[in-house]
């Protein structure tokens, strides 16, 4: 498409001119006064735009958490909007600072496209939606279906391998965008839709009657999404793994957005809570950042828990389940390291 | 005796002179516009290359023999996922061309029946084609693409409720199934035979031309020459034993299976395509053919040539020549709109090389130049066929 090829040439160009200047991510952040943030273009509790414009999400309030630990300011972000295939091109090329949108955490992403994932703030997996009149229960019931999958994402190459491991046959159906996979999906060009589950969940609830449609249970790849920064510049990528890891920290301890100034002004018994909140040593200024950094973070976006719960948690539309995303002490796989 | 002017700045010639003489100061100018033109691309070009080297990623194309990993829907060769990113992109190509031969094909039609029938001295017949014209040229072409994407798969049955015309003919939301033909051996004596009759053809029309030239006397050479080309092949079919048999396309479990599909990405871009550089070139034929003076007509008439002769011999023949040149742009244009194909998912050279190995491998650069490079083929490859034709049917000066 003329578009998207202008949008990568933008980005080559982008790329040859300022390239060069990324080695101080964090400086030129500071400089310009906001963090630049890439975002998906659109995805129920992910990053979606609220009634009064602004965007809002799991993936948006990682950006949110970023500034709030630069600038003590969590609307200091502007956001760019981008597709599965746009959004390398825009991280390598410094049109974005950092990408939060639910990307999958793969080796030659990481070694090859030369990108440095921090963490991951979402275990997920493959799954397929189908609606409920088609009477399939399981995914190994798809021999010869159409499947409708979105163009640029790890999904296309998990689909291709699942049907040939299982011999059966199918048609792709490939799209550019979630909106288009979903408009494909209802008008019944696919029989099926595939992404990572917790899209499906989120497609699903945005659908006019959601029970209409059911998730297969088969779940066909680890699809573990996080936010990423370009190669070369670890100080940035420990800033934005930092800023995940106080959040995961956060819930872990009990600190959340209502409690954290109360908890922040007078040193506790817990000493890793007094480094977090700048109590104790000189741990802000180890990363650039100011003492009190982790305290803005949590008093502007809460804690991974509070997160998952306000955007994607049981009480949303979407409704999932923490499940693998629960804390590891609840048996989940989330996890950070100690703050020390 | 005359007198010799000798200018004299042959004898004195100075640096500055070079600047105020208009000739060499055009000169001197282009050369600095290219000079720095070309630094700016050199930069760009070393710039691009050294922050690459920069992020350890030399450009190189190894990556197209790796296994490409994904499923295309529409491939004109054998392909699996297991097949190399290079035969992904040559899948991608053929598809570009397909898409681009029908969409030409349908465009000429439609522009050539709706640019003659807007010079209709019927008032309705002007006015819709008028309106048809305005309507289809002044949208811009992905909003055709995607209604004609739209009106397909939301208007057609799912295939479960296909509509069935035809015996093995079905009419989808997942595309129009026909039945798909299966060639027996014997099916080279129909070959031979259609080969044998357009040379046949050929020869029979040089002899026709050389006899009107000697004699004045003509025979109809065009009925002849199709039905011998119709007829011959036609016989040859039912001696070697009807050697073709048709797979009928058979409803099972999700889709239908067995027989040909022509996609909705492939027929709504075909559609889209057609109609809309059809419109333009509906008003270069219309302009083609007002530009031949009534005049023509008139002399033609007063000659004695039959209506449909005139048309033929002196009408058309001199607005081709108008015609043409404008027809290999929009030819043109239609090829390189036919990118725009990813918007409905239609798995073109640039949604196989350009989109997903793209995406797949990061090899940005690679890829777009490669995709770049075939375009501008194509396009080249096109023109340069127009061209040779427009000099065919150009005027001979004498």
């Amino acid at each position: 498409m003329i578009k998207k090829a202008l949008v990568v040439a933008t980005a080559l160009l982008g790329l040859s001119i300022f390239g060069a200047s990324s080695a101080a991510t964090l400086d030129d952040v500071r400089a310009k006064g906001f963090v630049q943030c890439g975002i998906n273009t659109g995805l129920v509790g992910f990053a979606f735009a609220d009634d009064a414009g602004n965007w809002q999400g799991f993936d948006v309030a990682i950006c949110r958490a970023v500034a709030a630990a630069v600038f003590g300011d969590a609307s200091a972000v502007k956001y760019t909007n981008l597709t599965a295939k746009t959004r390398f091109e825009a991280l390598n090329s410094g049109e974005v600072d950092l990408l939060s949108r639910n990307t999958t955490w793969t080796y030659s992403r990481d070694v090859d496209l030369k990108m440095t994932f921090v963490g991951i703030n979402y275990y997920d997996g493959q799954g397929f939606m189908v609606p409920a009149s088609l009477g399939v229960k399981s995914a190994t019931e798809l021999n010869g279906a159409s499947v409708c999958i979105q163009t640029g994402t790890t999904t296309e190459l998990n689909l291709a391998d699942y049907f040939r491991a299982n011999n059966m046959d199918y048609e792709p159906v490939t799209i550019e965008t979630n909106a288009e996979a979903r408009q494909n999906y209802l008008a019944g060009r696919c029989d099926v839709y595939t992404t990572d589950r917790s899209g499906l969940a989120a497609t699903r609830a945005s659908l006019d009657n959601p029970d209409d449609h059911m998730v297969l249970p088969e779940v066909i790849s680890k699809e573990p999404l996080g936010p990423l920064v370009r190669h070369g510049d670890d100080l940035w990528g420990d800033v934005v793994r930092w800023v995940l890891n106080v959040l995961i920290i956060a819930e872990e301890k009990g600190i959340t957005q209502a409690n954290v100034k109360e908890m922040a002004k007078e040193p506790s018994k817990d000493a890793e809570m007094n480094r977090m909140f700048g109590l104790e040593g000189e741990y802000g200024a180890m990363l650039g950042l100011d003492k009190d950094w982790v305290v803005n973070v949590l008093a502007a976006t809460g804690n991974y828990g509070e997160i998952f719960e306000q955007y994607i948690g049981e009480n949303t539309d979407i409704g999932l389940a923490r499940g693998l995303n629960a804390l590891w002490t609840d048996g989940g796989l989330i996890y950070a390291p100690p703050y020390r | 005796m005359q007198q010799v002017a000798v200018s004299p700045s042959r004898t004195s010639f100075k640096l500055s002179d070079l600047w105020s003489e208009q000739k060499s100061r055009q000169i001197i100018i282009q050369i600095i516009v290219l000079v720095i033109l070309l630094s700016v691309v050199g930069y760009l070009i070393r710039n691009t290359a050294a922050n690459l080297e920069l992020l350890g990623r030399g450009i190189e194309y190894g990556f197209l023999f790796s296994p490409a990993s994904y499923d295309i829907n529409q491939s004109l060769i054998e392909y699996t996922s297991r097949s190399s990113h290079l035969r992904a992109g040559i899948v991608g190509l053929l598809n570009t061309a397909l898409v681009a031969i029908c969409g030409i094909f349908l465009a000429t039609i439609v522009g050539f029946v709706a640019g003659v029938l807007r010079l209709s001295s019927n008032w309705l017949v002007s006015r819709i084609v008028y309106v048809f014209v305005e309507f289809s040229r002044n949208v811009p072409v992905l909003l055709w693409i995607l209604l004609w994407h739209g009106v397909i798969i939301h208007s057609l049955p799912h295939p479960r409720q296909a509509i069935a015309t035809f015996e093995g003919l079905f009419l989808s939301n997942r595309g129009f199934y026909v039945p798909k033909p299966l060639f027996d051996p014997q099916i080279w004596w129909v070959v031979a035979a259609l080969i044998i009759a357009i040379a046949g053809a050929i020869v029979f029309a040089r002899h026709a031309r050389t006899r009107q030239e000697l004699t004045g006397e003509t025979y109809p050479v065009l009925t002849i020459n199709i039905g011998a080309i119709v007829l011959i092949p036609l016989v040859a079919y039912f001696f070697s034993g009807a050697p073709v048999e048709l797979e009928m396309p058979i409803f099972k479990g999700f889709n239908f299976t067995g027989g040909l599909v022509l996609s909705p990405e492939l027929v709504a871009l075909t559609f889209a395509l057609g109609i809309y550089t059809g419109a333009f070139i509906a008003e270069i034929v219309r302009a083609g053919i007002l530009a031949v003076s009534h005049g023509q007509t008139e002399a033609a008439y007063s000659l004695g040539i039959k209506p449909n002769w005139t048309m033929r011999l002196i009408i058309l023949p001199q607005a081709l020549r108008v015609i043409v040149p404008p027809l290999i742009s929009q030819y043109l244009n239609l090829t390189k709109n036919s990118s725009l194909a990813i918007a409905v998912g239609y798995m073109d050279i640039v949604a196989t090389i350009g989109g997903i190995t793209l995406n797949q491998t990061g090899r940005a650069l690679e890829c777009m130049s490669i995709v770049l490079a075939i375009y501008l083929l194509i396009s080249l490859g096109i023109s340069a066929i127009m061209n040779w034709y427009n000099k065919r049917i150009s005027l001979v000066e004498r």
